[in-house]
Order: C-alpha cells, then sequence, then structure tokens
C-alpha cells in the first residue's frame, strides 16, 4: 500500500466541552463581559459592586472550568489533543485569542485614554477599577493598576488551573504557589501598600521589589533615584538593594540553582508564561533558525538596555553633579570595569565552550563599546553619540512595551508563552550567560533511557530541542533553559531530571554519543 | 578508486544509528531505503501523535537537514529481493541498486494467530505509520474497540483509544497483566490501574473468532463468549519483518540469523535490529530482543564494524523501560515473572499510591541479578553498576536512595522501601 510521507495525522474528533467547563466558561465570560460593558463608558450605578461581580466572575469561571477539564481524569499528563484543538494549534480560536490581547496591549500602552484614564475623574473601564485601587493605595486607578490587577488575577487564577494540571507533580505545585506568591504580594499588593505610606515630605518610587534591573529597565532614571534618594535611608537602602540585586543577589542565586530561581519561581513574565501561557508551551519554534535568532536578538537587546542605562545615568549625573556623591565619570569608567570583568572571566575560564559567532560577537560588542566611551573622551562626542533620553525613548517603546508586552503576550496563542523571555529579556540574557558558564544547574539524563519520543521538545516553551540532548545522553546546559522542569515531567521514560549537585567526576559539559550500557564499542578506538 | 557503498534496508533506530555511527568514522556513501516514511521517526511515539500530544513531525529525532548535512542518502522504496551473488538489490519498481555492504534492519510487523477474521475492515495490529493512519480512519466516531494483547503495545493502543473517548474491552490471556514478563503484584497492580482509569479488563480470556461482514462487529473468545465491537486491536506481540527475504540464500529462522558481529551467513550483508536473531544469544537474554535499545546498541556496534573496526554486539545489562496509563516502569537486570530455584526477590508496594519496587537476588550470595520499580524513577547509571559489581543485599538495602531519579521534591519513598526491605530480608525465605 502507498504511504503518504508527509501525514497529516491531526484530525481527531473535535474535542467538546462537559457541562462544568461551559459554566466555567460562561461566568468567565459574563465577567469579562461586565469589564468590556465599562469600557463604553456606561456608568455601573455600583461600580464596586460591579467590580466586585466581574473579578468574582472571572476567578470563579477560570477556576470551574480548570475543575471541568482536570477533576474527573487522574492525576498525570493532560496533553490528550493538544494539537487536536483549535485554542492550541494555532486554529481560529487561537488567532481571535491573539489578536483581541495584541488590540488590548495597544490600547494600555498607546491609548489610555480609550480604557477611561482622564485628568480629573476617570471613565470606562479605569473607573470601574477605582474602588479597587482607592481601597489598596487611596489613589484612583490608572491603566497600569488595571494591568496590575488582571495581570495577578490571571496569575493566581490560571495558577490554580495549572496546579490542578499538575497536581501529581510536587515540584510544578510548589513553584506555581511561588511565582502566585511574588506576583500577588511583591508586585501587586506591596507597591500598593507603600504608595499609602507616601505623604509630601516622604515618597518612594513605586518599586515591585522583585524586579530586577534590567527587566526594570527603568529602575535607575535620574528621577527614581531622586526619588529613593529623597525618601532617606529607606529610599537609599532601596536603591542599593536595587544594585546588589543584579550584580550580587542574582549571580549567587544563580550559581547554586541556575537562573529557574528567577524566572520560573519568581519573575511575573514567568509567572504568566507559566500559568495563563501553559496551554501554548508547545508552539515554541524549536528550528535550529530560530535558536540563532534568539542568540543574536536576547544579547542586543542586552547591550542596548546597558547603553542606554549608562547614557541616562551618565547624563544625569553629568548635567547635576553637586547632587550625587557618585560622579559621571567614576560612573562610566565603573561600568567599563565591570565590563571587562565579566567578559574576562567568560573568556578565561570557559572560551572552550563559546561557539564561533560567539567569538566574534562577544569582543565585537566589547569593542564597539569601549570604542564608543573612548570617541566620546578623545572626540568630545556625545556619550554613545545619541541623545540619551531619545534611546531612553525607543527602549521604552520598541523594548518595554511592544517586544515585552504586544509581542509578548499578545502573541501567545501563536508563537508560545516564552516570546519575550526567550528573544527579548535582557534579565534573561544575564542570567542565562551565568546559568550556561558558572552554574551548578543543569537537567542530567538517564542512562540509555531514552527513547527519543520528542515530548520533552515539544513541551520545552523555550524553544529547546531537549531530546536533542536526551539521546545521545549528554546533559542539558542551556542559557535559555528557565528550569520550569516540564520536559522532566511529560517523560515517558523517566530520563530528565533538574539537578543543582556538584558535578562528581564527570564535568556538566561532557557528552557520550554511545548509548549508555553498550560497552564493547568505542568511537575512537 | 570508488566509493564504497553501503545500503541499509530500513530507517527506523537500528539503521538509522548504523548509518550514523558509520557517517561518524567513515565517509562511504551511504543510502537508506525505506518504504515507511522519507524520514526516521521515533517508532515508540506513534501513541502520542494520535493522542494528540504530538504531531509527526515531533517525533523526528533529527531535524529534515540531518540528513544532507550528514551525507545520508534517503530513498523511500520498496526493496522486493536481494541478489547477493549480483551484491545488488532489486527495488519494486523494477530498479536495481549495488552495494558493497549491505545491513537489513527491516523491523518487525504484527504477529498474528491464523485467527479467522483477520482481513475485515477495523481489525489492524499497531507497529507501522501506515497502521497510525489506518486507525485513525478505523476509529472514527466509533465506541466501542476490543484490544488483545496484555502486553505494551496492547497497553499503549488501549490509552491511545481511550483518549478519544472509546469504551475498550482489553484481553488478555493470563491471570495479571503481562503475565509473561511481570510477577503477579506487579502485573495486578498495573491491571488495577487500568481498571481504575476506565478500561475493561478481562483476564484469561482468548481470541478465537472475528466475525463480521465487510467490517468487524463482533469476536468470539475461546471460551464462547461474543463481544460486539467496531474495532479490534491485534497487540499479541511482533515478529522479525523478513518474510521478503524467505526465498534468498540468508539463513533465517524467526529472524536473520547473524553471529556476535551482526553479519548473516552471507559475505558483506548485515542485520540489526528486531529482525536480527543472534546465534549465540547471552546467558539470561534472548536471541531476539525488540526493544528501541537493542536497535540503537545494535546500530552503534554495526557502525564501527561497517567502518573497518570490527566489533563484537556485547550489551551491558538488560534494561528497559515504559509507560503504563500514568504509571512509569523501569527495569534493570534480570526479574523474572516467575523466580527459578536459587533466586529470591525483596518486593515494597505503597499502600496509598501506585508505586512499587522489587530487587531479585541469588538466594545463596545474596547477590543483586535485578531490579524494577513502578512509579519511582531509579537512575540506570546506579542501577548498572550494582548488577556489575554484584551488590550484596544488605549493603543495597543502605545504598538504594542512590538510585532515586524522581524529581526535586518528590516524596520520598526510600525510607519505608529499605525498612521493608530490610525486614523481609530477615525473615525465612520462601
Amino acid at each position: 500500500m502507498k504511504v503518504n510521507s508527509s501525514i497529516a495525522i491531526a484530525n481527531g474528533p473535535p474535542v467538546s466541552m462537559n457541562t462544568l467547563q461551559k459554566i466555567g466558561a460562561a461566568m468567565g465570560t459574563f465577567g469579562l463581559l461586565i469589564v468590556l460593558i465599562s469600557a463604553t463608558s456606561f456608568d455601573f450605578p455600583n461600580p464596586a459592586l460591579w467590580l466586585t461581580i466581574a473579578l468574582t466572575a472571572m476567578a470563579g469561571g477560570i477556576v470551574i472550568y480548570s475543575k471541568g477539564l482536570y477533576d474527573h481524569k487522574s492525576a498525570g499528563i493532560q496533553n490528550d489533543g493538544v494539537w487536536l484543538k483549535s485554542s492550541s494549534n494555532r486554529g481560529l480560536i487561537a488567532w481571535m485569542s491573539g489578536i483581541a490581547l495584541t488590540v488590548f496591549y495597544i490600547l494600555l500602552y498607546f491609548y489610555p485614554q480609550t480604557l477611561g484614564l482622564r485628568e480629573g475623574d476617570n471613565v470606562g473601564i479605569i473607573s470601574l477599577f477605582d474602588p479597587l485601587s482607592k481601597l489598596l493605595s487611596g489613589n484612583p486607578a490608572s491603566q497600569w493598576f488595571i494591568y496590575g490587577a488582571l495581570y495577578t488575577l490571571c496569575i493566581a487564577f490560571f495558577g490554580v488551573k495549572f496546579f490542578w494540571k499538575y497536581r501529581h507533580n510536587r515540584y510544578q505545585k510548589l513553584r506555581t504557589i511561588s511565582v502566585v506568591f511574588f506576583q500577588t504580594a511583591f508586585a501587586f499588593l506591596i507597591p500598593e501598600f507603600m504608595s499609602r505610606l507616601n505623604s509630601e515630605s516622604f515618597a518612594l518610587p513605586y518599586y515591585d521589589l522583585k524586579n530586577i534591573w534590567p527587566l526594570n529597565y527603568y529602575n535607575f532614571y535620574g528621577y527614581r533615584v531622586d526619588e529613593f534618594i529623597s525618601a532617606g535611608s529607606i529610599g537609599t537602602a532601596l536603591l542599593i538593594f536595587g544594585i546588589l540585586s543584579i550584580l550580587v543577589i542574582t549571580p549567587i542565586l544563580t550559581y547554586f540553582y541556575g537562573k529557574r530561581w528567577y524566572c520560573s519561581w519568581v519573575c511575573g513574565c514567568g509567572g504568566l508564561a507559566e500559568t495563563a501561557g501553559d496551554p501554548y508551551r508547545h508552539l515554541s519554534d524549536k528550528s535550529l533558525f530560530a535558536w540563532k535568532v534568539e542568540r543574536w536578538v536576547i544579547h542586543l537587546v542586552l547591550v542596548f538596555v546597558v547603553l542606554m542605562t549608562s547614557a541616562v545615568i551618565y547624563s544625569f549625573l553629568h548635567d547635576d553633579p553637586s547632587k550625587y556623591w557618585l560622579g559621571p565619570d567614576a560612573f562610566l569608567m565603573g561600568m567599563v570595569g565591570i565590563l571587562i570583568l565579566v567578559f574576562g572571566l567568560v573568556w578565561f575560564f570557559r572560551r572552550d565552550e563559546l561557539k564561533k559567532d560567539v567569538k566574534i560577537a562577544a569582543p565585537a560588542a566589547l569593542i564597539v563599546i569601549l570604542g564608543l566611551v573612548g570617541i566620546h573622551y578623545l572626540f568630545d562626542q556625545r556619550l554613545f553619540l545619541f541623545d540619551p533620553y531619545k534611546l531612553r525613548e525607543w527602549y521604552g517603546f520598541l523594548i518595554g512595551a511592544v517586544f515585552s508586552g504586544v509581542i509578548g503576550v499578545g502573541f501567545y496563542p501563536l508563537l508560545g508563552s516564552r516570546v519575550w523571555c526567550r528573544f527579548g529579556c535582557p534579565m534573561a540574557a544575564i542570567l542565562g550567560m551565568q546559568q550556561r558558564f558558572f552554574s551548578r544547574f543543569r537537567i542530567t539524563t538517564n542512562g540509555g533511557q531514552c527513547i527519543s519520543c520528542g515530548n520533552c521538545s515539544t513541551y520545552c516553551e523555550m524553544g529547546i530541542d531537549v531530546k536533542a540532548y536526551a539521546q545521545k545522553g549528554q546533559n542539558i546546559v542551556r542559557s535559555s533553559c528557565v528550569g520550569c522542569g516540564i520536559c522532566s515531567a511529560v517523560c515517558p521514560r523517566g530520563v530528565l531530571k533538574l539537578e543543582n549537585k556538584e558535578d562528581t567526576g564527570a564535568s556538566r559539559y561532557d557528552s557520550n554519543p554511545i548509548t549508555f550500557g553498550n560497552g564493547e564499542v568505542k568511537l575512537n578506538p | 578508486m570508488k566509493e564504497e557503498r553501503i545500503i541499509i534496508i530500513g530507517n527506523g533506530v537500528a539503521g538509522i544509528t548504523t548509518a550514523r555511527h558509520l557517517r561518524k568514522r567513515s565517509n562511504c556513501r551511504i543510502t537508506v531505503i525505506s518504504s515507511e516514511s522519507k524520514h526516521f521517526f521515533s517508532r515508540t511515539a506513534l501513541m502520542y501523535i494520535y493522542m494528540g500530544h504530538m504531531k509527526y513531525e515531533h517525533t523526528k529525532p533529527y531535524s529534515d537537514d540531518f540528513w544532507e548535512k550528514n551525507r545520508i542518502e534517503l530513498l523511500q522504496a520498496r526493496v522486493d529481493e536481494i541478489q547477493p551473488n549480483e551484491k545488488q538489490l532489486k527495488l519494486a519498481d523494477g530498479e536495481t541498486l549495488s552495494y558493497d555492504k549491505l545491513v537489513i534492519a527491516t523491523g518487525s510487523k504484527t504477529a498474528t494467530y491464523g485467527w479467522k477474521g483477520l482481513e475485515l475492515e477495523g481489525v489492524q495490529g499497531l507497529y507501522s505509520l501506515h497502521d497510525l493512519q489506518q486507525m485513525e480512519i478505523n476509529t472514527k466516531g466509533i465506541q466501542n474497540a476490543v484490544v488483545v494483547g496484555g502486553g505494551l503495545i496492547g497497553v499503549e493502543m488501549a490509552e491511545m483509544l481511550h483518549s478519544r473517548g472509546i469504551h475498550v474491552k482489553f484481553l488478555v490471556r493470563e491471570d495479571r497483566f503481562w503475565g509473561s514478563v511481570l510477577p503477579k503484584e506487579e502485573g495486578e497492580l498495573i491491571g488495577n490501574h487500568l481498571i481504575s482509569e476506565g478500561i475493561e479488563l478481562r483476564y484469561q480470556t482468548e481470541l478465537d473468532e472475528i466475525i463480521g461482514e465487510g467490517k468487524v462487529q463482533t469476536i468470539k473468545t475461546k471460551s464462547g463468549e461474543t463481544i460486539n465491537c467496531d474495532f479490534v486491536g491485534i497487540c499479541t506481540g511482533v515478529k522479525p519483518n523478513v518474510d521478503f527475504l524467505r526465498n534468498s540464500a540468508l539463513e533465517i529462522d524467526k529472524g536473520i540469523l547473524v553471529d556476535e558481529y551482526l553479519q548473516t551467513n552471507l559475505p558483506d550483508i548485515y542485520a540489526a535490529g528486531d529482525c536480527a536473531q543472534l546465534r549465540n544469544a547471552r546467558k539470561g537474554r534472548k536471541a531476539i530482543e525488540a526493544v528501541w535499545y537493542v536497535g540503537k546498541m545494535m546500530g552503534e556496534v554495526l557502525g564501527a564494524t561497517l567502518a573497518g573496526s570490527p566489533t563484537k554486539y556485547n550489551p551491558g545489562h538488560w534494561f528497559n523501560s515504559a509507560k503504563f496509563f500514568q504509571i512509569e516502569y523501569q527495569t534493570y537486570g534480570e526479574v523474572p515473572a516467575n523466580l527459578s530455584s536459587g533466586q529470591a526477590s525483596l518486593y515494597w508496594q505503597a499502600s496509598q499510591k501506585e508505586k512499587a519496587l522489587r530487587v531479585v537476588y541469588e538466594s545463596e550470595s545474596r547477590k543483586l541479578i535485578g531490579i524494577h520499580a513502578f512509579g519511582i524513577r531509579l537512575s540506570h547509571p546506579q542501577c548498572d553498576s550494582w548488577l556489575k559489581t554484584g551488590i550484596q543485599m544488605s549493603e543495597l538495602i543502605n545504598e538504594l536512595p542512590k538510585a532515586n531519579f524522581d524529581p526535586e521534591f518528590y516524596e520520598n519513598p526510600f525510607p519505608e522501601v529499605q525498612q521493608t526491605f530490610s525486614r523481609q530480608l530477615k525473615e525465612p525465605q520462601l
């Protein structure tokens, strides 16, 4: 019989919803509808009541839907029909959700007035959220408050869904509790409460303590630094904490646990990807080409954010030197020193691990940065040639808004849930270098047990072709790995394990191309 | 000098591993012929395509540009016969291909046992990509299925059908699941798990006849019971796919007979994987072991041999793995369904959860000869090193936690296992 090589087998039965799922979906839609109606500037008579109803309906809807989805199934991997459903296989539903999310992000970032933001009393959606905002911080809501509230709601309640889905797996459960906690407490409630403490004489900047520069690219902008300093010793402590976070705390934690301590246990972007984004994790592009694009783009964003931040800091230190104890030149030399130190460490200890393109691109980037600093001093040109406030504006628009928001989340249903984390996040780039070169973390493979089935690669949200390593019996030591642990969870043969034990014997980079246990064969006899 | 040409029939794990390891060592011309698919895919992953966990393209272990990069020619064609004297192959379309060395890695096909009605629509096995396509057609919109044969493919097929909401009656010849391989307790553990998942398990039930007009309507069991169904999955094992070679000069028993270098009785012709039958299997091992890992290891050996470093197929200790619905299984060394004389075993099973662990040892010397686990992941290198050194039971019990390969934060079953084993070891041996 003739066999067609490009078989299209994904034509299983349409997956229908059960009663609970229908009730959940209806409830959630109802809640969403209230919010949408408010967008038409319809004035709800009692906004506090209607907001409560809307949020409860959305949260309850997600929970009931999840119960309908998972409760009758035995604990274990729940991937039946993932590639057969329109919503998770880039079908019509996926496109529609993608477009809706993208539109929401565009309005949020660029046209907040359409959401009802006003100088005086808010209208529309934003006024609907005023009661909650006033309850927490005492201030009326803004578009960012709504965003924060909905974001937290998504992480918390899609977190419940994820928890249900992986209820057999304690690693997944603990990780989910952790991201829900950090989002709710650190990203949402604490900053709101902190702003409640503000008065005429004392004002802390809005600060999500777990949001570390360069993800929090605006943390060291002049106005924030001024606010920190003017808030006395608490403010100064927070400023120092912000600097120590990236220079000291981050490398230490990443050395012991890999970048997962941040990306899949703490970070809000990661939190959303792991919860609301989980149904789309398999859509990440696994091709070699995508990997190449990833390596270039994420490191260029990192270079961009370093240049932009340095230019901004240098500029405000330079403009008003009497205000700060740190002089602009000392700052710039410090930056250059750190860059050279990091570059030197990697080159000295890990040059054998560097791929060809890195050996060219990394020194090139360093030389360009040093060259620009040199041009500034020798030829008295503007630092990095561009107006620092233009750089700041471009970064905010291109990376802060379009990349991380519009593309990063808006395209979840089409490109997968970690597009921003994989291609754009400069924090992930820094953690990734630490993980790749100076960390104990790796995913180990269990002898010869791999059957190359492909589940691990398929469900890797970061687009890592995990099985390419596993079938060779090689550890997975990749800078992009966020340690979500799903590859290990979906492996049907118990092959993959996330570890941070100290190496015993073999190095974490070693590989053995012969199946474990096949004693007689030598590759180079 | 003319470039040496090596032709490999079959692009499964044995054939492709041979090609890859040959390429690592040699610049010869390599051609892989398969009628099943253009590219190598993971046969063990077929079930996940049906269940919607993956698409076909995800089951390819190497990306499509791998083959050109490594100069491995892929030819989708059917080989009709081999002509060893002329050193050539005849393809179904009449073309002939010359080789210098030939590898036969044609795998298996579904074994059937002369039942009536096998030709009916809706009756099939599950081995090839074509079987999977067939299953997609045969199960469209149906309600009731019968799966015959309580082994690994049977349980996979049951899970596949179950995932599409099709009711499965699972006929098992023995008094427990996979009774030819699993000891009683483990067979029952898995059997109970299947029942809890909603599978209708029928022990000690054998197929007698399949009845229908054009399409299957009912089956009759050996005890005379009839069961109505729209689909019958034949999962009573596999046999080497060598029928097209029966008329050749190759010596064939069940499979193609090979020596320890995987060479057949004919010069320059080798066989590997499911279709190869070892003339002298090692003690405790079978002459044909139709599993992924054996195909892979044979390929590694044969790649070396073909490149001019003759290497014996001499696998280490047996290992295998499977997943029965939600319960993972791993085995190392020898854990027989029924202990032979001179063997004893220790067994632990969790009271609430579906987890179990068994070790088998020589009663006299108390040396380990096998270990397997259900619902607990064991480290392959660790178990293998214990088997190599023939670790003593008392020492093994102390060391056991070293084999834990479960994900972080998982409940640690080992203290309880150690306690149970210590107690059992002190009891008088049965």
